[in-house]
Order: C-alpha cells, then structure tokens, then sequence
C-alpha cells in the first residue's frame, strides 16, 4: 500500500517504535491517523480536551480517568510515541511470536503485567493507576469509593457504598493497613484471565 | 386455566371445521351450516318472491358473506391462544422453542381436522405464503437488525449466504443423484435435475425458524449476526438456483451457456433485489420528511413502502427478501429522525406484531398440513437426505471458516461454527417451494415428505438440543465459582477501561469506507432526506420530561430524604472515626452486595449478547441512565460532608465545532453539572414567572427556561499540593454574575465561549406562598449543541 509507506516516512523513529510494542505497519499507520482525526489543532501533541471530544469516552464512568492515564504526572501532553506505546499495553499476548531471547521482551507480555517496575508501565499497573489518582502506591478507602461511585448508579446508598468498599478492602488487605497496595492488588486478580479481558483484538 | 385454553381451543376449531379453504369461496347456501343450531334460513333478501305469507324476519344469518374474513381471525386467534397457552407454564417455553410447540398443537389440529376429512386452509400455498405470510416476518428481521454489527460482518455474511449455500446445494444435490444409483431404494427414477432443484430447495437455511430458535438462547453478537444474515440473505442464491433447476428440468440437455446465464441471473437477482429496496428506503424517508402535518399516517408509510419494496421484486421474479430488508434497513435510519415520538413506537410495535403473528401461523399450519398432505415414504432416501443435509452442512461451515478466519477481526473459534452448522434450520420456505412444484415432476410427493421430515428434524431435533448443547459448551470455559467483592469490581473496571480505549482508538474495522460513506450522508443524504428545524420534536420533549422526573427527584433529596432506593443490606452505620473496628460481613451481606453490585453497576456495551430478544423492544435506555447518573451525582454533592474532591465530572468539548439545533438522542452529550453557584438574591440570572396562586405550600414548581446564552470563563491550573486538576468557573447570564466552583476539568486553560443553555430552575414555596430559589444554588446548567 503506497499511502501506508509514505505516511510511515512522516513519522519519526518508526522502525524502533514497532520493535518495541509489536505493532505491524498498518497498525501505526492506523493510530497514526486517528492521531490525527483527534488532533484537531495539528500541534502534533494530543491535551486532554482533545481526548474529551469522543463521545463514548465520555460517557465511561472513569472516562477521564483513562485520559488521565495517558499523560505522566507534570506532563499536559501527549506525543504519538506515547500515545503508541500506550496502546501497545492492551495488544493480545501474541503466542506465535518466536521467542528470541536477545530481543527485550515485548511490552505487553504476561511476565510484564505481573511486575511492577515503576518505570516501565505495565498492564495491571495501568488498572492500579486508574484507581490510585493522587499515586501514593497505595489505593485507599477514599480512592476505592470515588471508583466505586462514579461505576454504580444512583440507587445505592451511601452506606451501602461505604459497606462495599469495606469489603473490598478486607478481603484484599493482607498487611492490615487498610488500603490496597500493589501487590495485593495483583494478588486479588491472580485467577483472573487478564489476557482475555484486557486484550482489545483489533490491535493485534 | 389450560383446561379452559384447551377447551376454547377445541371450540374454535370445532367451530371453524365447516370453514374449508378460503383461497376459493365456494359458494355455500347458508344452509349448509350444519354445526351450529338451526336458525330461520331465510338469509338477505329472498331472491325469489315468496308464495305464502311470511312475516318479518326477526333474526337472519348470512354466513357466506363473512367467510372468508371470520375463519382468518379464527385461525389467527387459534394460533394467538396456543402461543398464550404456552406461557402458562414457564419451563416448557425456555426449554422447548416456541416453534416446537407451535408445530405440536398444529400436528393436533391437523389430525382433527384429517379425522373429519375438512381440508384446512391452503395458507402454505405459493401465493399465500410469498405474498401474505412471509413479508411481515423479514420486515420485522429487517426492521430489528442491528446494523453496526451487521457492516462490521457484511464480507462474512454474504461468503456464507452465497457460497455456503451453493455449497451445500451442488453437495446435496450430487450425493443425492449417487444414492439414486443405489438399486435397493427405489428412486432411481429421479434424474440429476430434480435431484439438484430439491436439493436447492432444502438447502437453504430458514430465517422464520433460526430467529426463533436464536433469539431465545444467548450467543454472542459475532455468531448471532453472521447466522441472522445468513439466513436472510441466501434468498437470492435460493431463488436463482430454483428457477434455474425449475427450467432446466424440461429441458433434455444443459449447456454451458445456462450456467453462464445462471451466474448472471444471480448478479442481477441479488444486486437488483438490494438496489430496489434502497431505492425505495430513499423515497421513504424522503416521504416522511413532508408528514409533519398528517403524524397520524407516518406509520403507513412505512409499511406501505416495504411492501411495494417486496411486491415489485417479485413482480421481477428477483429476491424479494433481500429487497425488503434491505428497504427496511435504508428507511429505519432516517425516518427515525423524521417522525414522532410516538410515530416511531408505533412503527415497532406494529411491525413487532405482524411479525410474530405471521411466524405463529406459518409454524402452526405446518403442523396441520404436515397430516393433511399425501404422503410418500421412502426410508432410504429420506434418512440418506437428513444424513448428508447435516454433514454437507457441518463440511461447508469448517471449510469456510477456514478460508473467512484470516480477514476477520475477531475469528470464530470451533465452538462458534459448531454452533453456526449446527443451526442451520430448515423451515416453512423450503416447504412452500416443494409445494408447489409442478406436478411433471413424478416423484413430487416424496419430496413433499422429505421436505417435511427435514423441517421436523432440524426444528426439532436440533431446536430443542441447540440450548443445552450451548450450555454445556460453555460450563466447560467460565468458571461459575462465585467471585469475590474484588474481582467483581476490577474486572468491571477493566471492562470499562477497554470500552474506553476502544472508543480512543476508534472503530477502524472497515474504516475506510465507513469514513467515506459517512461523509457522503453527512453532507448529502442527510440533507435531503431529514427534516431539519426538529427543535420542538419529539426528542426535546422526550429529555424535557426527563429532566423534569429527575428535577423532581433532586427536590426530593434537598428536603431532607436521602435514601431514595430501599436499603437492603442493614447495617449499622459506623461513625466515621480514626480507629475503625473491623466489620464481620455474614454470608447473607455478601449475596447483598454482589446483588446490589451487578444489579446497578452501569452497563457497559454487551460485548457477548444477543441484541433483541423475541419478547421485547429494542429500548434506549442507555441514554437515560446517562441522565440518571448525572443527576446522582448533584445528590450526592448535596449530602453534608460527603463532598470529597473532585468526583464530579464534566465533558467539555472543542469549541471549534458547530453548534446546531438539531438534537439527537446521540449527540446529546455535553451536560455540565454545577454543584455550587452563589447567587445573590437581587441578581436573579433570569426571570422567573411567579406562581399560580394554587400551589400549596412545599409543593415544588419545576421551570425550564431556555436561557440566553451562557458566557463561562474557565480559569484552572495543577495543584501541586493535591496533585489534582482544579479550576475555577465564572458564568455570566445576561445579567449579574454567577460564580461556579469546583467544577472538575481535566485541562488548564483560560479561555471563555458562548453556548445555548437550557436553565433548569428549581423553586420551592414556603408558607408564605413565595418563592424561594432554593435550588438556584443547585442549578442544572446544559449545553445543548
């Protein structure tokens, strides 16, 4: 496809932005025009405004939270390289790839969702993230109950919130210290299949 | 009860015995009533003059005029009473589907009506069915399908209606010929020919009897569309193939020639059977955009307009099916915008209940003509049929898959083409075409018979052993342990996590000409075919009631009631201190909670359901829980001391895009929430009608003034300190200043814009009789766009 290699050239570093997440060529050239179509303002970063102009996002109860995730802490924009990198986060586990143990490990694999090096974004660090905003490691009651009202609608109680999030809480909290730290985080979604949850299939 | 249903039901059809075909009307004296009791026979006017003296006749019956009439509404209630039998006793309707039982009750009155040697009505006859039965049903399948999926899946959807039905009619069709060849069965007097039209006759998958089957039991959306179109559009293939078999079969020698002209004729059967039905969704909507004035007929168009859709294709001998769906698929989009409120559910209803009458009667008249027609059994060829029907079937769906997985998005897995090949139904089409073949056709019957045992088996059969068989499948994946309080949440939090990078990244399957078409309508199609200036339509009244149900709610709040919905769980309420005792949670909190978490949890997009269930209308209810949840949050805001930072979100959106007034269920995003504005009694931001003097006291009054416009000067910045987003509103209404705290916005920025507001303004009357903005610090302000 010619479009696809004339619009590759445009950008920068390409060759080592798919070796590192794994997404073919027609895949960066995909994000690369939705980039695009949200950039309106063609300043080549993407601000949190322009996140906002999606309809569904919008409708998402922790919608503003995902546009949250997308920028570092101190840092009000977003350039395509990390835009991709992101993405690269919820790419199915892809099990045919050879395994060349030269090459550093692919962002999303399963060994990458279960550490939690703080540089390097991993997938279950990206849900702790969504719940922990003020990113003390820690998810406290009061974090537990933001997420928790903004996903149950308007007929629960307050007490009956506060008695979930209790709950919560006891049955993750290994250390007793009433909130939720990373690794019990991680403990509590241990039999959970988060390849098949987290995998979106069309960025395969 | 079901003595009492089984007793009317005898009745009516005791009643309708006398009543034969109604296609012709024999002319009956009225005398030959023998049923009912003997009345004075004079009937209408004497036609000759009477020798003695007669009085007046008091009581007269003339049956004959109403015959034909009365035994359609008989038969229909027949069949409409059998089906509210059913639903008598639960269990029966989720393991057997309604279809089975539908032919069961038929079977009944089919041995009724044999045993009195009545011929029942030809309602499977050709013109009958094609004409009168079978168009309400695929306008309903039409009307309902969803269409996103549907585009997402077309490229499958048509491999497997075209190929896979050519497939399996040239596979049926040669095995067939080869047990001919067999001595022992009997048969060999069937040629290639006729081996090859039955075969094309049976071949091809039933939509009446899959959606009925299908819509009970959950699949997930992939399968569900891909067999829903299936079923639909592998019309054209049947029709192409039946003419072209019906023809050759005179003829004594096939030339390569017709097969040429065979592939052409399908081009121009499908393709033309899709081009009429667009031509005539366009003119459609372009109708409804004048019916403003006459709202009551809007649904006649509708109607009137599929049907064209359908007669004119058959007039033209080409799919009419394909063309009524897709009429129904082109009009649906754009006289939804066009017609009332009440217009559009009429629209459903309506076609919802031809729909499911039509289905009724087919299933129940197969039934009855299953015992009526003569009969011609032969072990070998039917068994032989059944047999190579399913492995043609179950071989063509692993082939296809094959080769379709590549280009797919989501691939099907073996469990899914199980369940495709498995639900290849064959239903009433196929038997309305074996019906009426000629009768040059020696061994006519055995196909008559054939065609039945297939129906029966698959609906059946297969029916009736498709939703274990689905079940089991699945207790072999998920895990049905209950899960904890934890998982529970996080995986929905992951959900919701998906769905949102989804929608970020943008539906980029077939992107390109999704793109390039949506510009088309947007610029053109639109334009023509919509009705613009909708401002005081439906929809706006629709979100005008709505907001004033929650308005009231919120009022509710405000004078002190705070638990609206009934506290299930009772626990005691722990001040909220430094040292928190632990709290034991007995067995039975814990099914509370679960229950309160998946009963209220906001539904994301289903992901694995089927999209309409049989019983019910599609709803819109996602949008109104959208509002629900907005407003939750205002009450949440206004409990003391449970403002706890910025939860509260607001969607802004790119100034850069133009406002319109034209309003849409699914443009209507943008909905700010305020939660405190200050306003100073003397500047009242608008006016205010005073009350009617017949209000009591603490009775509320609800207004919706639409405002001028709106001027908001956003000021915001990082908080290092919280490390949160904080800014600062500052609203100008026409006169005085409001100020606007706390409002969350995920941006720094200081920039300031007009916008149309809808003002949502609460009052409150105390004794006095006055007016008290009370609320007015609880003001709703809403964008419209």
């Amino acid at each position: 496809m010619g479009s696809t290699n004339s619009t590759l050239s445009k950008i920068p570093n390409v060759e080592e932005l798919m070796q590192e997440t794994g997404f073919t060529p027609a895949h960066i050239v995909r994000l690369y025009d939705r980039f695009e179509a949200l950039d309106k303002e063609k300043t080549g970063h993407l601000r949190p405004q322009d996140f906002g102009a999606i309809n569904r996002l919008a409708m998402n109860p922790i919608g503003d939270r995902i546009i949250g995730a997308f920028f570092s802490p101190g840092q009000e924009t977003v350039d395509f390289h990390s835009f991709v990198r992101i993405l690269a986060h919820f790419r199915p586990a892809d099990k045919k790839r050879p395994k060349d143990p030269s090459m550093p490990e692919p962002v999303n694999s399963r060994t990458s969702k279960l550490k939690y090096p703080p540089l390097v974004f991993s997938l279950i660090s990206v849900a702790f993230q969504l719940y922990d905003q003020d990113k003390d490691g820690k998810i406290s009651r009061a974090e537990l109950l933001q997420v928790l009202r903004s996903m149950l609608e308007m007929q629960v109680t307050e007490e009956q919130l506060e008695s979930i999030a209790d709950r919560t809480i006891q049955e993750a909290d290994l250390d007793k210290d009433d909130a939720i730290s990373f690794e019990e985080f991680r403990k509590s979604l241990e039999k959970v299949n988060i390849d098949h949850k987290m995998s979106i299939r069309f960025l395969r | 009860m079901k003595l009492a249903v089984n007793f009317l039901t005898i009745g009516l059809v005791i009643l309708s015995l006398p009543c034969g075909s109604y296609t012709e009307i024999p002319p009956k004296p009225p005398g030959s009533v023998t049923v009912l009791p003997p009345v004075k026979p004079a009937g209408g006017p004497q036609a000759f003059p009477d020798a003695e003296n007669s009085n007046l006749p008091v009581f007269t019956m003339d049956y004959a005029r109403i015959q034909v009439p009365f035994e359609v509404t008989l038969w229909v209630l027949l069949a409409s009473f059998a089906k509210i039998g059913f639903h008598v006793y639960h269990k029966i309707t989720f393991w057997v589907p309604e279809s089975c039982l539908l032919i069961s009750i038929g079977l009944i009155v089919g041995a009724i009506m044999h045993s009195v040697h009545e011929e029942p009505p030809a309602v499977l006859s050709y013109n009958v069915f094609f004409l009168f039965m079978l168009p309400p049903i695929v306008l309903e399948s039409g009307y309902f399908m969803p269409t996103r999926p549907f585009f997402e899946n077309v490229g499958t959807v048509l491999w497997f209606a075209v190929v896979g039905t050519l497939w399996n009619s040239i596979g049926i069709g040669m095995s067939l010929y080869a047990v001919c060849q067999i001595e022992a069965f009997e048969v060999q007097d069937i040629n290639l020919q006729e081996n090859m039209l039955f075969a094309a006759i049976i071949s091809a998958v039933d939509p009446v009897a899959v959606l009925s089957v299908f819509e009970d039991v959950s699949v997930n959306e992939q399968l569900y569309i891909v067999v829903f179109g299936e079923c639909l559009f592998n019309d054209a293939v049947t029709v192409v193939l039946y003419n072209m078999f019906i023809f050759v079969a005179d003829m004594p020698v096939v030339e390569p020639v017709d097969v040429f002209l065979g592939v052409a004729r399908f081009f121009v059967v499908g393709l033309g059977g899709m081009g009429f039905g667009v031509i005539f969704g366009f003119v459609a909507s372009f109708t409804t955009r004048f019916t403003s004035n006459v709202r009551e007929i809007e649904p006649l168009f509708i109607f009137m307009y599929s049907y064209l859709a359908y007669l004119v294709a058959e007039l033209f001998s080409i799919s009419s099916i394909m063309a009524i769906v897709t009429c129904a698929l082109t009009m649906k989009y754009y006289v939804e915008e066009n017609v009332s409120q009440r217009s559009c559910t009429t629209i459903r209803h309506v076609v919802k209940m031809l729909g499911t009458i039509s289905e009724t009667l087919i299933f129940f008249f197969l039934g009855v003509v299953t015992i009526t027609t003569e009969h011609e059994w032969n072990w070998g060829y039917i068994m032989f049929t059944l047999l190579l029907a399913l492995v043609w079937r179950g071989l063509g769906v692993l082939v296809l898959t094959q080769i379709i997985n590549p280009f797919r998005t989501i691939p099907f897995n073996f469990k899914d083409q199980f369940i495709l090949g498995y639900g290849g139904l064959r239903g009433a089409i196929s038997f309305a075409l074996v019906f009426t073949l000629p009768d040059s056709i020696g061994r006519k019957k055995l196909f008559v018979t054939t065609t039945i045992c297939m129906i029966m088996f698959t609906v059946f059969i297969q029916g009736i052993s498709i939703r274990p068989l689905i079940e089991f499948i699945n207790v072999r994946r998920t895990n049905r342990n209950l899960e904890t309080i934890n998982v529970e949440i996080h995986s929905r939090l992951i959900e919701h996590t998906i769905a949102g990078v989804e929608d970020l990244c943008g539906q980029w399957s077939h992107y390109y000409w999704k793109d390039k078409f949506l510009k088309f309508n947007n610029r053109i199609l639109r334009k023509i075919l919509i009705r613009d200036n909708r401002a005081e339509s439906s929809i706006v009244a629709l979100y005008k009631k709505l907001e004033l149900q929650n308005a009231m709610e919120i009022l509710d709040t405000v004078s002190g009631d705070i638990n609206a919905g009934s506290s299930i769980v009772s626990l005691q309420y722990e001040k909220k201190s430094s040292g928190k005792p632990k709290r034991k949670f007995v067995a039975a909190d814990l099914m509370n909670m679960h229950d309160i978490l998946s009963k209220n949890m906001y539904k994301i997009r289903q992901r694995t359901t089927a999209y309409t269930t049989k019983h019910s209308l599609p709803n819109d209810s996602r949008t109104k829980e959208i509002l629900i949840r907005r407003h939750t949050s205002i009450r949440r805001s206004l409990r003391p001391g449970s403002f706890n930072g910025p939860v509260w979100n607001t969607r802004t959106y790119s100034t850069s895009q133009k406002y319109r007034h034209t309003y849409s269920f699914k443009g209507f995003t943008l909905f700010f929430t305020i939660l405190y504005i200050t306003v100073s009694p003397a500047t009242q931001p608008h006016t205010i009608t005073p009350p009617p003097p017949c209000f009591m006291v603490g009775t509320t009054h609800v207004e919706i003034i639409r405002s001028p416009t709106l001027r908001l000067t956003k000021h915001g910045g990082w908080n290092r300190k919280s490390q949160t987003w904080t800014h600062q509103t500052k609203g100008q209404i026409s006169t005085g200043l409001m100020s606007i705290a706390r409002v969350f916005w995920p941006k720094q920025v200081s920039s300031s814009y007009w916008c149309p507001l809808v003002v949502v303004s609460l009052q409150q009357f105390d004794h006095e009789g006055l007016v008290h903005t009370v609320s007015s610090e609880h003001l709703m302000l809403r964008c419209v766009r």
